[in-house]
């Protein structure tokens, strides 16, 4: 088995100051984003990442760093977000890895040219579209799942042969520090680069002009970004959390239910974009729910969460505080509520009697509170998920199928599922987005790879055959123009269209 | 007469009502639409006349046929385009349904050019109406006559409840964009795209731009020069060099030049005769600004013309202009010409033509005439652009199967045909689930143990991707 490439020496030289201090190095100046912006140009322009094996080559690099130091990212992870390490393994590392595996055996396909319907001028043509990378990317991450958010979009821009920067998050400080000193390790030097800033310092970067910018966060900091790209001119694209409702009939499998939204909800202690935001629970079935998911909390973290390996702690004082006043400023307390802020620590906690002016429902819950209101019919949840912002995802626990068909289709949002959660935005083969408030474009498996990509129309005609071709040049006569209409009408009739340029 | 913010907010409630998400509605509209431009077809013409000096023959090609055609396409495939995409599952999906839906966005917005005022305003309404949106079209107000025949046409045509026409100038533009819409599809400049996006960015709205670019033509390698200098001329004059993707200079070394020059002129003389101006084929400037602009660059350039040259202020006219010995600095090279002026630039090698090419901004089209599959490959390879054609221009727009749209500084975002579908469209991931697999489920609730994780780790094994999650 090859080893890693050998780093330059000057990298080499700072990780080993940086170890040696025990404190993560937490700034990547400006300065030097311009140059390394330079030398990621320049390697761009000269092909680097064009070839189809280079490309193959750095993806699996990915899936090797990820593999060889499991244990590093599970330490990281455990120290920034008390994460469980089964949740590091299967939501952080097993769900880049599958990334960069269905990429590795679809990239020959997705670089092959599509070729496309012709007319009647052009079938002596070849009408193709060829996907060619935009250049050098900029990818930065949130710090929910620092690991996942910064690497997929990577391998989508690495599949595409684009050059690009990271960023990430700096509030999951030993995970960013992680990802800083090992991707020189695995990934081309000149290529790809991870660069540490905080989230205010953003902006600043978007300005040195990239060729498409990722951004994945809350709503405020999005806004920023997208207006610190169009100030140069540049697409974004845009994963943007918001309040994902979940609605639960009367007529559904009430235990099951609770499992997979308890599931959803407190797994890395809240803190997802794609968990089910608050419950609104028809009022036939609301005591049940409440108490199907108490039983459910108890089976997954035991009588005191706090003792179990399997649960997580807010990422800082800062999202602890905020999430802690929205515990206490609403509704009710049915389960948990126990707060520890020395350990940033809150019980998985159910919030019920909420009303839609309550704190809690003016502002995105990143944290492990879930608010129940009850609803009286399906038609009231619709319209109140209708008055608020579009969100990332709309959930349905239903086992009628016609009240989920109703959900679906009277709803906006980036992705809807029924009777689970956070799943769709797991596979490989749906897009990931959000629309309106939570975001613009999506990416995951061949997404990702299009995000990065553009599509070049191609038309490769000879100049030997004129065809019918001469019929449009001036002298312009009435007796061409009728002729070219009349093929066209001719061709409209059987294959619905026809351009006879 | 409502103002721009009561059209924009009736708009968002009759969008909310759902009469612009059946199959037929949509159906019904683009055929009003049809018939809207068939009824109309002297009308149209008549006031592309007057805006452009348009010939009908180029009216006929390149606003009535294209938008017709992408009608017909659109109207015969909108059922095919609107059926959920379905996914491929795994091994824990495999009860699901997991498909792709395709959702209108809302109220869009839909900014026209003039140079082309009706289909640069029309395509896209197709691709917007086909996706189930409501609509505010805003025409051009340089393009006049066009503007004021859209906008007492429409209403005739369309649902005045879903799509209305707001027209006006750059002032009544920047009011129009306070409003929250849903998607913005603007084609025109960079500096307005620039500020059409700042706008958008504070509602989160996202934009496609089709902007312009210098669009260079590189003739190389053995071709046939007769051939290659009818198909240049017509792209290149068509509308009186006033398309976004004409091409905008010649590289090409200098033999090819000293041969392309006698061609140029001959074919100029068949097409508009030994006197453009008074042929009814050749179209005239928009307007006495930007003729100004065209004598002033023409004015400003080192190069040397060869070949017309002369100009006409009150009947904006220019001659088809064939410029040589231009400078990568010169005048001419520094915007985009969007006029009857074809620079030359002569370059040593392909390689040298190519690293040309590549120091300027990525265009809108790149065009290559030449015999030799080599060289269009290696164009093809080692430059950017959003279109690209062989031996022709233009026409590689046309295919509505193809999408078009710019790249970088020209533009993103693509429509035609079932692109602008697409364009106006948002992919919704949906999976429905059932109760069943439960057990297959559990695996990945907490307590979490290292069975369960030994579990899910063979499941995601070395080649296959498989998420059991």
């Amino acid at each position: 088995m090859s080893g890693p490439p050998s780093p330059s020496p000057a990298r080499w030289f700072k990780a080993l100051r940086r170890t040696r201090l025990g404190e993560p190095c937490l700034k990547t100046y400006p300065l030097e984003c311009v140059d390394l912006l330079k030398r990621a140009r320049v390697a761009f322009q000269a092909g680097r990442t064009l070839k189809e094996v280079f490309r193959l080559g750095q993806l699996e690099a990915v899936v090797r760093m990820l593999e060889e130091h499991e244990c590093d990212f599970v330490d990281a992870l455990g120290r920034d977000l008390h994460k469980p390490r089964f949740e590091t393994i299967v939501s952080e590392l097993i769900l880049v890895k599958n990334e960069a595996l269905y990429a590795i055996n679809n990239l020959k396909k997705w670089m092959q040219p599509q070729h496309v319907e012709r007319n009647l001028s052009t079938t002596l043509d070849e009408c193709l579209v060829v996907s060619e990378p935009l250049g050098v990317v900029f990818i930065m991450g949130t710090w929910c799942s620092p690991v996942q958010m910064c690497l997929v979009p990577l391998v989508g821009a690495i599949a595409a042969g684009n050059c690009a920067f990271i960023s990430p998050s700096v509030s999951t400080a030993h995970t960013a520090e992680l990802l800083h000193r090992l991707i020189p390790f695995y990934l081309d030097n000149e290529c790809f680069h991870v660069i540490l800033a905080g989230t205010n310092d953003l902006p600043e970067v978007v300005e040195l002009k990239f060729d498409h910018v990722f951004f994945t966060g809350n709503r405020e900091e999005g806004s920023r970004i997208a207006q610190a790209a169009a100030r140069t001119l540049t697409p974004v694209t845009l994963i943007l959390g918001g309040k994902n409702p979940c609605y639960v009939d009367q007529h559904c499998e009430v235990a099951t239910t609770a499992q997979r939204i308890a599931w959803a909800r407190f797994h890395n202690a809240g803190q997802s974009l794609v968990a089910p935001d608050y419950i609104l629970c028809h009022t036939d079935v609301k005591a049940r729910l409440v108490q199907a998911l108490k039983c459910s909390l108890m089976q997954f973290y035991g009588s005191d969460p706090r003792e179990s390996r399997s649960y997580g702690r807010m990422v800082n004082l800062e999202l602890f505080n905020r999430t802690r006043d929205l515990l206490w400023r609403s509704g009710k307390v049915a389960v948990g509520g126990q707060v520890i802020e020395a350990e940033k620590y809150i019980a998985p906690t159910i919030l019920t009697e909420v009303v839609e002016q309550d704190p809690i429902m003016q502002q995105d819950v990143f944290g492990p509170v879930l608010p129940v209101l009850t609803v009286d019919n399906m038609d009231e949840a619709i319209a109140f998920i209708n008055k608020q912002e579009k969100p990332l995802c709309v959930y349905a626990y239903s086992s009628n199928s016609k009240v989920i068909s109703r959900l679906m289709s009277e709803t906006s949002s980036g992705s809807f599922c029924s009777n689970d959660s956070v799943l769709q935005s797991l596979m490989v083969a749906l897009p990931f987005g959000g629309v309106g408030a939570s975001g613009m474009g999506s990416y995951h498996g061949r997404h990702s790879f299009d995000t990065f990509s553009h599509r070049k129309s191609c038309l490769l005609r000879s100049t030997r055959f004129e065809c019918v071709t001469y019929l449009r040049y001036p002298p312009y006569e009435d007796r061409n123009l009728s002729l070219m209409t009349w093929a066209s009408t001719l061709s409209q009739k059987s294959q619905g269209w026809c351009q006879i340029l | 007469m409502d103002t721009q913010n009561q059209v924009v907010d009736r708009l968002r409630s009759v969008f909310r009502s759902g009469i612009t998400i059946p199959e037929q509605f949509r159906r019904a509209q683009l055929t009003q639409l049809m018939s809207m431009i068939k009824d109309n077809e002297e009308l149209i013409l008549n006031a592309l006349h007057k805006d452009l000096a348009k010939p009908k023959f180029e009216a006929i090609l390149s606003e009535v046929d294209i938008v017709i055609n992408d009608l017909h396409y659109a109207i015969n495939n909108l059922s095919s385009w609107m059926k959920p995409e379905y996914a491929s599952k795994n091994l824990a999906t495999k009860l699901d349904d997991c498909f792709i839906r395709r959702e209108p966005l809302g109220v869009v917005l839909i900014i026209g050019a003039w140079n082309y005022p009706l289909q640069l305003l029309l395509l896209p309404l197709v691709g917007a109406i086909a996706a189930g949106n409501c609509a505010v079209i805003k025409p051009s107000e340089v393009s006049a006559a066009t503007d004021r025949l859209i906008a007492e046409l429409v209403p005739k045509y369309l649902s005045q409840d879903c799509y209305a026409v707001v027209s006006g100038g750059p002032e009544e533009t920047k009011a129009l964009l306070q409003n929250r819409f849903d998607h913005i599809f603007y084609t025109g400049s960079q500096a307005v795209a620039r500020s059409i996006l700042q706008a958008a960015s504070v509602h989160l709205t996202p934009v496609t731009l089709e902007l312009g670019g210098k669009c260079p033509c590189i003739i190389y390698g053995r071709v046939s020069i007769p051939d290659a200098a009818r198909r240049l001329v017509w792209a290149k004059f068509f509308n009186g060099g006033q398309s976004c993707v004409a091409p905008d200079y010649v590289l090409c070394s200098q033999a090819t030049c000293d041969a392309l020059l006698p061609a140029l002129r001959k074919v100029l003389e068949d097409f508009y005769t030994k006197e453009p101006q008074s042929s009814s084929d050749f179209s005239r400037i928009v307007s006495p600004r930007h003729w100004t602009r065209l004598m002033e660059l023409l004015g400003k350039s080192s190069g040397k013309v060869v070949l017309g040259g002369e100009s006409n202020q009150e009947d904006k006219y220019i001659a088809p202009t064939v410029v040589v010995d231009v400078a990568e600095d010169d005048a001419l090279m520094q915007e985009e010409i969007f006029g009857p002026i074809l620079p030359i630039i002569t370059v040593e090698s392909l390689e040298k033509g190519i690293e040309f090419v590549n120091r300027k901004e990525k265009p809108l089209a790149l065009y290559v005439f030449s015999d030799e599959s080599s060289v269009i490959n290696t164009v093809l390879e080692n430059t950017s652009s959003g279109g690209f054609c062989s031996n022709d221009g233009i026409v590689h727009m046309t295919l509505p199967s193809m999408p078009f749209g710019g790249v970088g500084a020209s533009g993103w975002g693509s429509y035609h045909g079932r692109w602008g579908f697409e364009a106006f469209s948002h992919r919704r991931a949906c999976m429905l689930r059932g109760w069943a697999l439960e057990r297959l489920n559990a695996l990945r609730y907490p307590p979490y143990t290292e069975e369960k994780l030994s579990w899910l780790r063979w499941t995601t094994s070395a080649k296959s991707s498989c998420s059991l999650m």
